[in-house]
């Protein structure tokens, strides 16, 4: 397949992973940033192919694992209700809230459906307009140009009965918030190539630059992820602190200008709550006053909501890279896939679920 | 095969053609029981067994030990690229028989069927069971209906049971792979999952996938005649081709190590579970067979499966270890490995 296959060639990687291990001298700390990356670091064992001195730290890059436990309380209070058609991309539904998930809604009558675009949600409301079709609208900055074009559709077609529960995230406030935080151990980020795609780099040289931080963007096939990491290295090694783009075949410095017009539009930048971390100043997206009637928080009352999280739990440290998902005393005992207590285990995206599914803790030679 | 409209499917037999739609009497025992079986059900499975409408088909005794199984069938859509709900009722049974080594003799079939449910459906769904039971030579020998209220059902649920014998001297079973034991595939893994997600889903891709769903009884006989060293046999349905292994690795106290650039893909499906972010190793098949072999008798029977149609693409994927039992690992093609684990429940497709 093109522009895929050619990304997953084994001769290219073991050159590149040589390439790095010949460029490596210090003791080097990279975080990537996306949950996709993650997953295919773990899903190729790219690790296992890293010199020593290269510590890979996982980032908080996954949506389903830094949206706050009171949003899916109230997906899950709003998804209970008898009127309402639930909609949500398929990974969300597995996410416990304080007391259950979107599965057990379901089971208990529940109408929570998977859909692939938040545009058929839109279909969906137009053709049941005697219920409410909410939309569970999650992610970064790469999801969020269908989930505005759904709102804005939503308005344009004066389809009443559609709203959207918002959780959007910003990754360059992330970054800027992992950089300032006391403990912080990142000395380079792989930035994320998908966000790129739409956001371009443009935000990305000040940052690098106050904080001395090479950024590389960074795509999502095996040798998209090696090459992220050979040039992250290379820069370390010679102390310096650009932005690279390593994704070139997709990302543009500008990024899709089309895409960030109606971003602009349809939403406008605000604090957000991530899950395990804490609140991060305009580190979000909410729906702008002029789509304010598409907002389902507002459409539905889902207040004085108490959440409880798992005292066990420690999902935030692994999101900020302060510990490994196999140093926490619950993983793999208290908390499994099938007994998460907290999102990094539930999403295939999350640190702590890549690690317990394709095994880290393998210590057999194969 | 594509779903183009067929006239003469769609014409229902005189007197069904009264109820364009199942009503509850249809499954009341009565009159309209009996016309539902003798002008839909009969015509379409036609065999003598059948035909004598007793309490239970009387059969000719078989030679050998018997193998028995059953099996449910509730896929939605019913009817999608490669097939229906009626082939994988008839195909799935069969392969279950198959991969216990036994060649099948005789299926039954029940069905729930949901009160509104249109006729002329329920005589597509039938006759394509009536055709792949005949493209197989396993008779449909028994069978039952009933009609639940509309709402308490999602259009038509087939359970199919069958019998078969398993010929002296075959001995297979999911306990038996050894150390050492070639890993083989008869074919391209992911396709019928992925047919059903997407027409399920409304996905459209460059090509259509199609459903691999085929009955495996008359390859699985050509590799019990190539070679006594089959040790397991496994048709990797739901959960696909991981759960399988993993099963395997379980009963039988083994490692397995897969080699993943050997495992043979479509490429539309490969870019389909890329697009959902699935893993085909997670996703069901419905035509294939996994066969646990001893080495040295690995290629040979890999070349005498490919002479068959449904082995063209027969492949050794990986091998039995010794080493972490009840884990299976994947080498992957950058040259790591990953620890296959079998899923929690559905593997869910991702955000981004």
């Amino acid at each position: 397949m093109k522009y895929l296959d050619e990304f997953r060639n084994g001769e290219v990687a073991k050159r590149l992973a040589r390439e790095i291990r010949d460029a490596t001298r210090g003791r080097w700390r990279i975080m990537e940033v996306c949950g996709g990356q993650t997953h295919s670091i773990i899903r190729n064992g790219i690790d296992q192919l890293l010199p020593e001195g290269i510590e890979l730290i996982h980032g908080p890059g996954c949506p389903v694992c830094v949206t706050p436990l009171e949003l899916i309380d109230k997906a899950l209070a709003i998804a209970l209700r008898p009127e309402v058609i639930f909609c949500s991309f398929g990974d969300m539904l597995r996410v416990p809230g304080s007391s259950q998930d979107l599965f057990a809604v379901r089971s208990q009558g529940g109408d929570v459906r998977v859909v692939y675009s938040p545009l058929d949600a839109v279909k969906l409301a137009r053709a049941n307009p005697d219920r409410q079709v909410v939309f569970f609208g999650v992610g970064f900055e790469t999801t969020a140009p269908a989930n505005a074009m759904a709102v804005h559709l939503a308005k344009a077609q004066n389809v009443q009965n559609f709203s959207m529960l918002v959780s959007h995230v910003l990754v360059p406030p992330a970054i800027e918030a992992i950089m300032r935080s006391p403990g912080n151990r990142v000395q380079a980020f792989l930035a994320a190539g998908h966000v790129c795609s739409v956001m371009g780099f443009w935000q990305y040289p000040p940052l690098a630059e106050r904080h001395r931080v090479p950024i590389v963007i960074t795509g999502f096939e095996p040798l998209d992820v090696l090459e992220g990491i050979r040039r992250a290295v290379v820069q370390l090694e010679a102390g310096e602190a650009r932005v690279e783009n390593a994704y070139a075949r997709v990302v543009t410095c500008e990024g899709n200008r089309a895409a960030q017009d109606l971003l602009a539009q349809v939403f406008t930048v605000t604090a957000r709550a991530w899950r395990g971390i804490g609140v991060i100043p305009n580190s979000g997206w909410r729906l702008s006053p002029a789509y304010a009637e598409f907002d389902a928080e507002q459409r539905f009352d889902v207040g004085g909501i108490e959440t409880v999280e798992s005292p066990l739990c420690r999902s935030g440290e692994v999101l900020q890279g302060a510990l490994k998902p196999h140093q926490c005393p619950a993983f793999g005992k208290e908390c499994t896939p099938r007994t998460p207590l907290g999102a990094t285990m539930v999403s295939s995206e999350g640190a702590c679920a890549a690690y317990y599914n394709y095994g880290r803790l393998l210590e057999q030679p194969v | 095969m594509a779903d183009s409209i067929d006239i003469d499917e769609l014409a229902c037999p005189v007197p069904l053609r009264d109820y364009p739609a199942i009503v509850l009497g249809h499954g009341g025992g009565g009159k309209l029981s009996a016309e539902l079986v003798e002008n839909l059900f009969l015509p379409a499975f036609r065999n003598d067994a059948l035909a004598q409408l007793g309490d239970a088909a009387v059969l000719p005794p078989g030679s050998g030990r018997m193998a028995f199984t059953t099996d449910s069938f509730v896929v939605r859509p019913l009817f999608f690229p490669g097939g229906s709900i009626g082939d994988l009722a008839v195909h799935g049974t069969i392969n279950d028989l198959a991969a216990s080594g036994a060649q099948p003799r005789f299926l039954s079939a029940g069905f729930i069927i949901e009160e509104g449910f249109a006729v002329a459906d329920l005589h597509r769904v039938v006759r394509r069971m009536g055709e792949a039971a005949a493209a197989a030579g396993v008779p449909i020998v028994a069978g039952d209906t009933k009609v639940v209220e509309r709402g308490h059902g999602d259009g038509c649920y087939i359970n199919t049971a069958g019998i078969g014998e398993v010929p002296d001297g075959v001995t297979i079973g999911p306990h038996l792979a050894r150390p050492g034991d070639a890993v083989i595939i008869s074919g391209t893994i992911a396709d019928h999952g992925m047919a059903i997600m997407s027409v399920r889903e409304g996905l459209e891709f460059e090509s259509t996938i199609e459903s691999d769903t085929a009955a495996l009884h008359e390859l699985v006989a050509r590799m019990l005649d190539a070679t006594h060293e089959v040790h397991v046999l496994r048709d990797p349905t739901r959960g696909g081709m991981a759960s399988t292994l993993n099963e395997i690795a379980a009963a039988s106290k083994v490692g397995i190590v897969l080699d993943e650039t050997s495992l043979p893909i479509e490429p539309v499906t490969q870019a389909a579970c890329d697009v959902l972010g699935l893993d085909p190793l997670f996703v069901a098949n419905e035509g294939k067979i996994v066969a646990i072999v001893a080495a040295d008798a690995a290629e040979s029977l890999v070349a005498a499966m490919r002479e068959h149609p449904l082995g063209r693409q027969a492949a050794v994927v990986g091998h039995v270890t010794g080493e972490h039992p009840g884990t299976v690992v994947a080498r992957t093609a950058v040259g790591g490995r990953r620890v296959i684990a079998m899923q929690i429940g559905e593997q869910l497709p991702r955000i981004c």
